[in-house]
């Protein structure tokens, strides 16, 4: 590769570790968060508005692939992050659940728009006011839409989550209380 | 901007209600031109015969049904709800409204969805929304919101809010 | 044609036993939350009840609660791949209330705003179309100049998407020049890549014998639904808001309307193919008939459009108008108005009744993609499930705008 192909290449920051000839240590931990920060499947779960400005984000404008979130899943089983865009009304509530409950560990969520995060602007009979109601949410996406800067820039907010996780978050017993207010096993 | 000038609604307001007037000696309550519409004012007891014969009678020939809305208006003791339907006939470029009245107690009203197939759905919308029973109607359950909701959420008495928010401040602005 | 005809007959009931499959909401091949629990008979369906409600946010109940200035927002949300046509929809609604003459230049420039939107929602729905068959490249190439057309509408009014652009009575200010600049320069560029993304598609076999059969329509019981809009066209018929009602001088453009023969999924990819290459038309022709430089970007209702501050600040009058309009406390004639307007999916319609107060008494939306989803059960029997696929993206039904 040329010097000046070189320069513009940019690499993910290495983790804190001791290095040597041959041999880089550093913790388990370190390592695998910075293998799964940078490809993160997400599933979007987009019903409204917010929808469209992610496919504004996908597209090749404000490319979400540079990201690693090249490959969308929509198998829950599959997905690393719950992308849920748009108003969701009480009808969908449950779908949401058994979505989300689907997923395998580990998973997050990103709430992205202002109906999904508390409802927006429709404080109506029909409508969820916010999914964290139903579900734990990792990190809200303000916005009515929010623009494609602004998703990508939650999509790295998760990503500083991803990369610094314990492996014994999930198994921990704040995590195992969080999971019981919502009553999910 | 007006899409037909007021002399042009009222002939055909005039033309509309004297074939109205001709085949339902009784029964046409009132008309008026509402800015570009003729707006029919009708018994609830004829009301499905008449629609048909918009629909039927080649000098009428009102074959599409734009769109049809309930209305509710509590004051009107004995004519609580009214139905709208509004119809368009593509050919000559005519347009114009029905109305009837039905009271609260007995909220019923025979099915268009017979003549027009269009209104299957905008029905059960309206059934949703304020509870109007629509006699003959081939699946009359709820479309927009939960099946197993018991109130109708369109009537005027019924709150908008949802009521298990906390968080708002009711003092400022008011809900 | 492919050996496999798009209707099959149902063969004898005694020996059939018929597969449930739910087309769930979440689904990625809908576009939209709604449901669809297919009977199907191996790979032929043969019975579809649709669910939808998803997504209902109560429009109808929300509007008689905000004042008439506030009710554009809740309007931008119906069809959101299009919202300057429904913002433009209801301010005409509410112009048509009060009786308010708006000067010849703000029409235009309603009219370029709203065919640029029209070519952006015709922008989705084509490329999705592409996707759906499995051609994505198109969707990729073409998705950059919808990015074109938000910047136009972002200096405008500021948002994309979303866009609640214009008032009651005009536009909120001046188009700046750049705005100008950038819908030159769409104009110059956006017809090569039009035609390069036809290219990709119109006269792919691949793309062509998988569209032409799928999901036809006749003409009568197009009409029975109550098909309006591109779907309507490529039935055959040649109803257009547009032309038959014409609002904000339409009728001092010519247009074609394009027109198909069979209704299905080739047609209407067509017609909608087309409607753009009209709406750069209308564009052209309106962008000759505007004078730049005419100060003028509203008309004279000064009880429903922000009076400039510095007046404010000075005149008594323009202070008590800014202060009724800002707290909704606008005067408004008793009375009822239905106005229609032709949206990316057919004539959306505003049923207005007003009694006087600040909030509207009913405000009902006549909305295109709630009644010709009626029809889809009847376009999908007999048909294969990638066929029903294809059928529902090609009929652009946008979740905002079935459930309101």
């Amino acid at each position: 590769m040329s010097e000046i192909a070189r320069t513009k290449m940019q690499m993910a920051q290495a983790p804190a570790g001791l290095e040597g000839p041959g041999f880089f240590l550093t913790s388990m931990e370190k390592a695998v968060g910075l293998a799964r920060k940078n490809s993160i499947w997400p599933l979007p779960f987009a019903t409204s508005c917010c929808g469209i400005e992610f496919m504004a984000t996908m597209a090749s404008h404000y490319d979400l692939g540079r990201f690693g979130s090249e490959r969308l899943s929509f198998s829950p089983r599959q997905a690393d992050l719950l992308m849920v865009m748009g108003t969701i009304a009480k009808k969908m509530g449950p779908v949401l659940r058994q979505v989300y409950e689907q997923m395998a560990e580990p998973r997050w969520v990103l709430s992205v728009g202002a109906c999904a995060s508390s409802g927006g602007i429709f404080d109506t009979y029909s409508v969820l006011q916010g999914i964290d109601r139903i579900i734990p949410v990792d990190v809200y996406v303000p916005g009515c839409p929010p623009r494609p800067e602004q998703i990508i820039d939650g999509l790295m907010r998760v990503q500083d989550l991803v990369g610094h996780e314990s492996f014994r978050r999930r198994n921990s017993q704040e995590y195992k209380e969080l999971m019981n207010k919502y009553g999910i096993e | 901007m007006a899409v037909l000038t007021e002399e042009k609604t009222q002939a055909l307001h005039d033309q509309v209600l004297h074939l109205l007037k001709e085949k339902f000696t009784t029964g046409i309550v009132s008309s008026s031109c509402e800015y570009d519409f003729p707006v029919f004012i009708v018994e609830k007891e004829i009301i499905h015969d008449v629609l048909q014969y918009v629909k039927e009678e080649p000098s009428l020939n009102y074959h599409f049904l734009t769109t049809m809305c309930v209305l509710h208006y509590p004051e009107n003791h004995g004519n609580e709800f009214a139905v709208m339907y509004q119809f368009h006939n593509m050919p000559a470029n005519h347009r114009i409204r029905i109305k009837t009245f039905i009271p609260d107690q007995k909220l019923e009203i025979p099915t268009a969805s017979d003549i027009f197939e269009c209104a299957n759905w905008m029905e059960r919308q309206e059934y949703d929304f304020f509870g109007v029973n629509f006699i003959g109607h081939p699946n009359l359950i709820r479309i927009l919101n939960m099946e197993d909701i018991t109130f109708f959420p369109m009537r005027k008495e019924f709150p908008l809010e949802d009521q298990t928010r906390d968080d708002k401040n009711d003092t400022m602005f008011g809900r | 044609m492919n050996e496999f005809s798009s209707t099959q007959e149902e063969p004898k009931a005694e020996e059939k036993e018929y597969t449930t499959l739910n087309l769930g909401p979440t689904h990625p091949a809908t576009h939209g939350i709604f449901q669809n629990v297919l009977k199907m008979d191996g790979e032929i369906i043969r019975d579809a009840v649709p669910t939808i409600g998803y997504i209902h946010r109560a429009f109808e109940k929300l509007a008689e609660r905000r004042p008439y200035a506030q009710i554009r927002p809740l309007t931008d949300r119906l069809n959101y791949c299009s919202s300057p046509i429904n913002n433009m929809g209801w301010d005409m609604t509410v112009e048509k209330l009060i009786r308010a003459d708006i000067p010849k230049r703000v029409q235009y420039m309603r009219i370029v705003v709203m065919e640029l939107s029209r070519i952006s929602d015709h922008i989705i729905c084509n490329s999705v179309v592409g996707v759906d068959t499995g051609a994505l490249t198109g969707f990729t190439y073409i998705f950059q100049w919808r990015e074109k057309i938000y910047e136009i509408f972002e200096d405008i009014c500021g948002a994309r998407l979303t866009t609640n652009i214009g008032r009651i009575g005009g536009f909120e200010r001046q188009w700046p020049d750049n705005v100008w600049a950038k819908i030159d320069n769409f104009m110059k560029e956006f017809p090569r890549i039009l035609k390069e993304f036809e290219s990709l598609l119109m006269r792919n076999r691949i793309f062509m014998e998988r569209t032409i059969g799928a999901g036809p329509i006749k003409p009568e019981r197009a009409l029975e639904f109550g098909f309006t809009g591109p779907n309507l066209r490529a039935a055959g018929l040649d109803y257009d808001v547009r032309v038959t009602n014409p609002y904000s001088s339409y009728e001092d453009f010519t247009f074609n309307i394009p027109i198909g023969k069979e209704g299905d999924v080739y047609d209407r990819f067509m017609v909608r193919e087309h409607e753009m290459w009209e709406s750069l038309s209308i564009i052209e022709q309106a962008l000759k008939k505007i004078d730049r430089k005419d100060p003028i970007f509203h008309g004279d209702v000064p009880e429903f459009f922000l009076p400039p501050k510095e007046d404010v600040y000075n005149k008594m009058e323009a202070l008590i108008y800014h202060f009724k309009i800002v707290m909704g406390e606008m005067d408004v004639p008793k009375g009822e108005v239905y106005h229609a307007v032709e949206g990316g999916n057919g004539e959306l319609g505003f049923y207005l009744v007003s009694d006087g107060g600040r909030t509207p008494y009913r405000l009902h939306f006549r909305r295109p993609c709630f009644i010709y989803y009626q029809a889809y059960p009847e376009l999908i029997k007999g048909s294969m499930l990638s066929d029903a696929i294809l059928t529902m993206s090609s009929m652009n039904v946008i979740a905002g705008e079935l459930d309101a």
